[in-house]
């Protein structure tokens, strides 16, 4: 149990639901990728490439780090994890399903009408999904709202927000940047998705965001640059940033687009595009 | 004598008396709070008062992630601002999940004077009412904004309140009971009906006194809140008046003439006529000259009602 849940007026849960084995969390971080093959080919549309870049980080986060309870989405003192790359939601939809908060037979209804599994998160609908998102650019400062309110509601809990590198191109996520430091948010953790490869091509050709760690820094944030698919490396980030005191942190989880399926991996043709059924079988056989 | 008071400086002092009431009330501002006036909030609860700066997208996500964590956040910028330059914001982190977020802009409509064009908020309504979930009021003065404003923190969800930057004639008293969504018939009238809004509204009262000289016997309403709309009081005025004009200091599309103008085509169709800004920007000048300028005046108004009253 890697969190002490203080005790309180609202259901605690009885212990910290998820702690994996780093040798565990590769097998989760499988399967969840194993669930998103799957999901976008049954839907027939969906963003792979951004949802297999992101599978380790947020296997990391649900299965270890996090204070969480599938049992309890409303509980007050959860940690909160922000989609803002709402386009990732299959990868989200599959850790939220692996833990408990919805059956794993649900993810099967993605993006088909009247499921609770939209395109892109919907907070209204969806168990364990904290916001609305898909429009890119949001959730930083979303994020942030959710940590000054954790300070205001003198609860402990930390926020963390997961942002691609194309949406770094928001001035949002800047303005974002600047009041999250400004206000000394050292509750908050982003962490970019740095797979360098937006919807039409390269970031550094679409648009340059180097030198990016830089950019952070100079933005007042602790800045942690790692290897997005090494665990031993996420863990350590995670906590690293979590140990940061008077401002936000930021992990630039360098990343690779498509990651576990090797004819999608740096392959733009998939960011936004499901297999087709025998791509899919290809890419689970080599998930096996 | 007209008395003249602030709706600016009502919302204010009533963000104080919410505060002290409510410890979970949030204010948020955008570097204007000198003049949208939560500066007596901010000075009263400075812990629960946040500026972001000039990053008005920010503070509509931040504000939205305040609603989440269980806050009733009033967020303040000019109206154009508040409307035009983080639309999506409002529309994906405070519409779709219905946030508890309300956002009073002041400084509407072209009576901001001479700062001109880039200042002027003349497409607010039609932005707001647009998106599902959104309570959208423009009080007649600053006695209904206090009552707006408390409403609003009573009431869960999205709201969008647009204040105006000069003083406005006080038109009701300290007794006066507001219920959002429910319009205020100022007089009574057989010959036809105005329908205004915000300033619009003594305008309309003026118009209805000239009209009377006229023995035309004009019907008043005060229709402060756009959405939702009252419909029964517009049928109400169709049927019995058998004319309405509609006073708005906004641009034609997708204000409250059209909104009226939805309700009587499908239930009641009566000659209508419409006094609004049309489909141009406004220049910079003084209040009062932009109002003649742009046709915004009591005597555009009883123009407007001669003008109808001959169709029906």
């Amino acid at each position: 149990m890697s969190h002490q849940a203080k005790a309180s007026s609202e259901t605690a849960p009885a212990a910290n639901v998820f702690s994996l084995s780093t040798a565990e969390l590769r097998e989760m971080a499988k399967r969840l990728r194993r669930h998103v093959i799957t999901m976008i080919a049954t839907a027939g549309s969906g963003h792979p490439g951004g949802s297999l870049s992101a599978a380790d980080i947020i296997t990391a986060l649900y299965f270890k780090v996090m204070r969480h309870d599938p049992k309890n989405p409303q509980w007050q003192s959860r940690d909160r994890f922000i989609l803002s790359k709402g386009h990732a939601a299959p990868i989200l939809y599959a850790a939220l399903a692996e833990s408990g908060y919805f059956p794993v037979e649900e993810l099967a209804t993605l993006r088909r009408l009247d499921s609770r599994l939209q395109g892109h998160t919907d907070r209204n609908l969806t168990p364990g999904v904290e916001m609305s998102a898909g429009s890119l650019g949001m959730g930083l400062s979303f994020g942030i709202g959710l940590a000054l309110g954790a300070r205001l509601n003198r609860r402990d809990y930390h926020t963390y927000v997961l942002v691609s590198d194309g949406e770094c191109d928001e001035g949002q996520t800047w303005e974002a940047a600047l009041s999250a430091a400004h206000f000394s948010l050292d509750n908050l953790t982003a962490i970019v998705d740095y797979n360098k490869m937006q919807l039409t091509s390269w970031t550094g050709d679409i648009m340059n965001l180097e030198p990016f760690s830089q950019k952070w820094q100079a933005f007042g944030w602790h800045t942690i640059g790692i290897d997005g698919h090494d665990f031993d490396q996420i863990l350590a980030a995670l906590q690293e940033a979590q140990n940061t005191k008077n401002r936000p942190a930021v992990i630039i989880a360098h990343t690779v687009k498509g990651k576990g399926v090797s004819f999608m991996e740096n392959n733009v043709k998939f960011h936004g595009k499901a297999p087709t059924a025998e791509e899919a079988e290809r890419a689970l056989k080599e998930l096996d | 004598m007209t008395v003249e008071a602030s709706t600016r400086e009502t919302y204010g002092r009533t963000l104080v008396e919410l505060g002290k009431q409510n410890p979970n009330v949030i204010v948020m501002d955008a570097d204007l709070s000198p003049s949208t006036m939560t500066r007596f909030f901010a000075e009263e609860f400075p812990d629960r008062f946040f500026d972001c700066g000039l990053e008005e997208q920010n503070m509509i996500g931040i504000a939205a992630g305040l609603a989440a964590s269980g806050k009733t956040v009033f967020a303040s910028t000019f109206a154009v601002f508040a409307s035009c330059r983080c639309f999506d914001q409002l529309r994906m982190c405070l519409s779709q999940p219905r946030a508890n977020v309300k956002i009073v802009a002041t400084h509407g409509g072209i009576t901001v004077g001479e700062d001109g064009t880039s200042h002027h908020a003349i497409e607010d309504f039609a932005l707001y009412c647009a998106l599902p979930g959104f309570t959208v009021i423009v009080p007649a003065d600053a006695m209904e904004t206090g009552e707006a404003v408390k409403a609003a923190a009573n009431t869960n969800g999205p709201f969008y309140i647009r204040l105006s930057r000069p003083k406005t004639p006080l038109l009701y008293s300290e007794h006066y009971q507001f219920t959002p969504g429910k319009a205020v018939t100022m007089r009574q009238g057989t010959d036809a009906t105005i329908i205004a809004i915000g300033i619009m509204v003594a305008k309309a009262l003026e118009a209805s006194d000239m009209l009377a000289r006229q023995e035309i016997d004009c019907r008043v309403i005060n229709m402060h809140t756009l959405k939702p709309l009252d419909d029964e009081v517009i049928l109400e005025a169709a049927s019995e008046t058998g004319a309405i004009v509609v006073a708005e200091e906004h641009l034609a599309q997708g204000g409250l003439g059209s909104r009226v103008a939805q309700v009587v085509a499908k239930e009641k169709p009566v000659p209508m006529s419409f006094v609004n800004l049309g489909d141009a920007y406004a220049l910079s000048g003084k209040p009062d000259e932009l109002l003649q300028r742009y046709c915004l005046t009591g005597k555009d108004i009883t123009e407007a009602v001669r003008a109808v009253v001959k169709r029906k």
